[in-house]
């Protein structure tokens, strides 16, 4: 089982996408399925960290939580666009913070979060010192960054990778 | 524009809310590209087209399709998810890249980059990222 299909998750996905993309018949199954093993094939000889997912009833609630951060800050962003750069109300900056989490597929998933969402640029992560650089489009305070970040993604991150 | 006639007129104004909001958020990410002033402010600008631009847009897209051909459509939601894990690759390779430049070269500064290691290792000269002690 784990020689022949070493990422189910990862190869189920990969075919379910290929039915959606093409029409449904017994050849694009077969297709499928035979590009999804050697993806996960491929992925095996890359030895990514497996991810073991502890919890998953945090997951919806990640979810929520970030399409609502990214619905709030969609709009201040639209908001300094509007306003233009020269606008007094605002100013950007760079964060730097001290992450808990050290697993690779949830900082993964943070970079995702930190990117996805308007005004806050991932730049750079120190894994030796666990120390990550942030820019930030409309910054208030430095220590408020810290707090938000570690109460209300790293938090729930480290609740399902860790 | 051919098949616009089969939906529903309710359907019809809230696909084109959707892809109107959407298409704004995109054009507003593109013009803050131009209006930004540094680097890294500049990183932020096309998020929005990213984010919700493509979210409003795929919305209206799938709602649009599905009804016209009387059957879910969802594939689109493939373009969402490959937007979502690939974007943040180019950003951080700009990112870092502009912020090595910042630090090494001292060529045109855009804004007050921060060091790259704190006091522990400040002795040590600036090495490329990969360089870990083996």
């Amino acid at each position: 089982m784990t020689r022949m299909i070493p990422h189910p998750l990862l190869s189920a996905l990969l075919v379910l996408m290929w039915l959606l993309l093409t029409r449904f018949s017994m050849g694009n199954l077969v297709l499928g399925s035979i590009i999804a093993l050697a993806a996960g094939w491929s992925v095996e000889h890359l030895h990514p960290s497996r991810p073991r997912i502890r919890r998953w009833r945090a997951i919806p609630q990640l979810m929520a939580i970030v399409i609502w951060d990214i619905l709030k800050s969609n709009i201040s962003v639209a908001r300094v666009l509007l306003l233009g750069p020269d606008h007094p109300a605002y100013h950007s900056g760079f964060v730097e913070l001290d992450l808990q989490l050290r697993e690779q597929n949830g900082l993964a998933v943070l970079a995702i979060i930190l990117t996805a969402t308007p005004g806050t640029a991932w730049l750079e992560y120190d894994a030796e010192q666990s120390h990550l650089t942030l820019h930030v489009l409309d910054l208030r305070s430095e220590a408020d960054w810290q707090a938000l970040i570690r109460d209300r993604y790293e938090a729930l991150l480290m609740e399902i990778f860790e | 524009m051919t098949h616009l006639h089969q939906l529903p007129p309710v359907a019809a104004v809230l696909i084109a809310i959707f892809v109107v909001l959407g298409s704004s958020l995109a054009l507003l990410g593109s013009l803050g590209l131009v209006r930004l002033k540094s680097f890294y402010q500049r990183l932020h600008a096309p998020t929005l087209a990213y984010s919700y631009g493509t979210l409003l847009i795929i919305l209206g897209s799938m709602a649009m399709f599905s009804l016209i051909e009387e059957r879910p459509v969802v594939h689109e939601i493939i373009i969402g998810v490959f937007m979502m894990i690939t974007t943040p690759i180019t950003l951080l390779m700009l990112g870092r890249a502009s912020l090595r430049r910042d630090r090494d070269a001292k060529l045109g500064h855009d804004e007050r980059v921060p060091p790259r290691t704190r006091a522990t290792d400040a002795a040590k000269p600036p090495a490329p990222d990969q360089a870990a002690p083996r």
